[in-house]
């Protein structure tokens, strides 16, 4: 059905009979119905994916960094995305999370939230966690207090201000704890962390905020082989029950953990497939593995 | 501890606030006894002129604590609290100009000297109210509020951090001095407003009046502090301190930064505005310098030499640094400019963070000698 003929059914459903007074009240997301009724702001990927990006440009100063990029996230799933330096993995990240806006394209969270036109705040508290590159944590707060700023709840100011951790509250933070494994050093300030540790407590301060989504920059940067292995483990345990999408540069990490893998390259997806695919992918050794 | 059953639960190991706060109640303890309760005739009695310098003193200290929320806890370096300090100031100074009635140079009951010295016929629109205390103690935390409220609005929504939100706060004090300087501003030019005779029936240049408001400015100071130390162990402090030190992690969990900003900074204004409004009745005058740009750098400066973050390291450095002023330019007035900036620059070098800093430090060092002992 084109918008047109919907207008016109729009129109026609105002001008009847029997509803004569109730055109005033207007009717959320009339191009957007379908079999099931729909609401804004709460999340709907009954139709699988719940990250959709449609044909996302973004240009700093003519440089395309996204050039018609098109990704769905399935819900779930654990999705792995590699590609060279300058792809675009960061600035997709950043079109996610509202941090960059898109020239042009779709970026939906579920079918009803239009991300591009929420702010980075609104994003978060929807359901899209992200992890920095570069371990970003509060240097100054003990990991405690870390995963109790990012915790799921009321973050406006006045709330902030006079709220008291409930007894499941605590129970949260240590679960998250426990998974993160760093119960032992609850009390010690985060500056004083190890690399690891730090990239670790980022991710649990994501669980904290417990995301549909979690997108993850380059989670074993600088970490240790068996740091590595335990991040892996860490991953893939929570792809299921949230949409996990990791960017990474290290491909036996990648290979370790991935079902799907994107490749991205200047801009846009060059292949997509099981990791077996995509090494074999003629396209992909010219331009990134067969170095 | 047997001190804690004084303090609430938020300050139980606050230890530099407890010793402040007991120090601050000694202190007004003593000064209400050896002035007003020792006869003047008595070697022990306290001149009521060192009564008014304490108080100024504690008001001073209550703007350091207003500046150290905001720089030590949120990194909004503000370069023009002062500002609101002197608005506050300006609110306490309209409410005493109104009070002096026709006992004025020119005896006009309604409109104060400055404005008949101007041939101006009736009080202007912004002086309606201030005859009424209790309108001129809600202007006291309205105004400066409503002026941070509107600048940290437009740039906080900005975005605009760092040392340009500093520049621009500098602007904003210095726009506003330029604007009361001038007469047409109807808040007495350049010369400001002075001459007061009483507050609330009592006359200002009473012993008991001056007692009262000394020991107002402490219970300020105290009430101030208590509630800033509040805010700080809050669960919005611990987001505060996050935003100064990863703004955008802040905002990538699900805060709106610029609305924690905007809560800090209007609250801080409003508590610099108290401290002014109290400082005018122990000066006596309130005119344009206040304003000075000068004013607010140097109230940067006590809050780094006492310790930024800490809340009492402000406390500290405003006393120590106005108690230095207070005898330098007694004594040695033409050095004074230079110990200020030799402070500074030894402070910045050698004690990044201030004396509390370097309290902590020696703290440290005690500590670690005692568990090297024990291990040994």
């Amino acid at each position: 059905m084109n918008s047109f003929s919907q207008m016109q059914d729009k129109v026609r459903d105002v001008l009847r009979r029997d509803r004569t007074f109730n055109h005033t009240i207007v009717e959320e997301d009339v191009f957007l119905q379908g079999t099931h009724s729909v609401h804004h702001n709460t999340l709907d990927a009954s139709h699988g994916p719940v990250l959709y990006l449609e044909d996302v440009s973004v240009s700093f100063d003519g440089f395309k960094a996204l050039n018609e990029l098109s990704l769905y996230i399935d819900d779930g799933e654990l999705r792995c995305i590699i590609g060279p330096n300058g792809a675009g993995k960061t600035t997709m990240m950043d079109v996610i999370t509202g941090k960059t806006r898109p020239d042009t394209g779709l970026v939906y969270f579920g079918q009803t939230m239009d991300l591009t036109q929420m702010a980075e705040h609104d994003i978060a508290i929807a359901g899209i966690g992200r992890k920095f590159q570069k371990p970003t944590i509060f240097p100054e707060h003990s990991v405690w207090e870390n995963l109790e700023l990012a915790m799921k709840t009321d973050k406006g100011v006045w709330h902030t201000l006079f709220t008291v951790l409930t007894s499941e509250q605590k129970d949260r933070i240590e679960e998250v704890m426990l998974i993160i494994g760093l119960q032992e050093l609850c009390y010690a300030r985060a500056d004083l962390l190890s690399h690891g540790q730090k990239q670790w407590l980022e991710i649990g301060m994501l669980l904290m905020q417990d995301p549909r989504v979690l997108l993850v920059d380059e989670p074993v940067a600088g970490m240790t082989h068996q740091e590595m292995d335990r991040t892996a483990e860490l991953l893939t345990s929570l792809a299921g029950k949230h949409s996990v999408v990791v960017v990474e540069h290290d491909m036996d990490f990648v290979r370790s953990i991935a079902s799907q893998v994107t490749v991205l390259h200047e801009g846009s997806v060059l292949a997509e497939g099981t990791m077996d695919e995509v090494q074999n992918n003629q396209k992909v050794i010219e331009v990134y593995l067969g170095e | 501890m047997i001190i804690n059953h004084f303090f609430p639960q938020f300050m139980h190991k606050d230890t530099g606030g407890k010793l402040l706060l007991s120090l601050l109640a000694l202190i007004t303890i003593i000064v209400v006894t050896f002035n007003f309760l020792v006869a003047e005739s008595s070697a022990w009695h306290m001149p009521t002129y060192m009564v008014t310098l304490l108080g100024k003193y504690l008001c001073l200290a209550l703007l350091a604590i207003a500046l150290d929320l905001v720089w030590g806890y949120c990194g909004i370096l503000s370069l023009g609290h002062a500002a609101f300090f002197a608005l506050g100031g300006y609110a306490m100074g309209m409410y005493l100009m109104r009070q002096i009635g026709d006992r004025g140079v020119y005896g006009n009951p309604e409109l104060p000297d400055f404005m008949v010295f101007l041939n101006w016929s009736e009080l202007p629109w912004y002086w309606y109210g201030f005859e009424s205390f209790a309108f001129t103690a809600l202007m006291i935390l309205l105004v400066p509020g409503l002026l941070a409220y509107v600048f940290g609005w437009m740039t906080f929504r900005s975005r605009v951090t760092g040392v340009y939100l500093s520049i621009m706060t500098q602007a904003l004090t210095y726009a506003l001095m330029l604007a009361f300087f001038r007469n047409e501003m109807g808040l007495g030019g350049n010369n400001g407003l002075t001459d007061f005779k009483d507050i609330l029936g009592f006359s200002l240049q009473s012993d008991g009046t001056r007692i009262v408001i000394f020991s107002l400015s402490a219970l300020a100071l105290a009430m101030g502090y208590i509630a800033s130390r509040f805010i700080v162990e809050s669960k919005l402090g611990k987001t505060v301190v996050a935003i100064r030190d990863a703004e955008l992690r802040t905002r990538f969990i699900g805060y709106k930064v610029e609305n924690f900003k905007l809560w800090i900074f209007v609250f801080s204004a409003m508590l610099a505005g108290v401290a002014g409004a109290l400082y005018v009745p122990q000066v006596g005058i309130i005119n344009p310098g206040e304003f000075s740009p000068l004013n607010s750098i140097e109230l940067a400066i006590w809050v780094a030499i006492g310790g930024r973050g800490t809340l009492f390291g402000a406390v500290i450095g405003a006393l120590l640094v106005n108690y230095a002023k207070t005898y330098f330019t007694g004594a040695l007035p033409e050095f004074w400019l230079f110990a200020l900036g030799t402070l500074f620059i030894v402070s910045t070098l050698y004690l990044p963070k201030g004396i509390v800093g370097l309290f902590e430090r020696f703290q440290n060092k005690t500590s670690e000698n005692k568990l090297e002992e024990k291990t040994a």
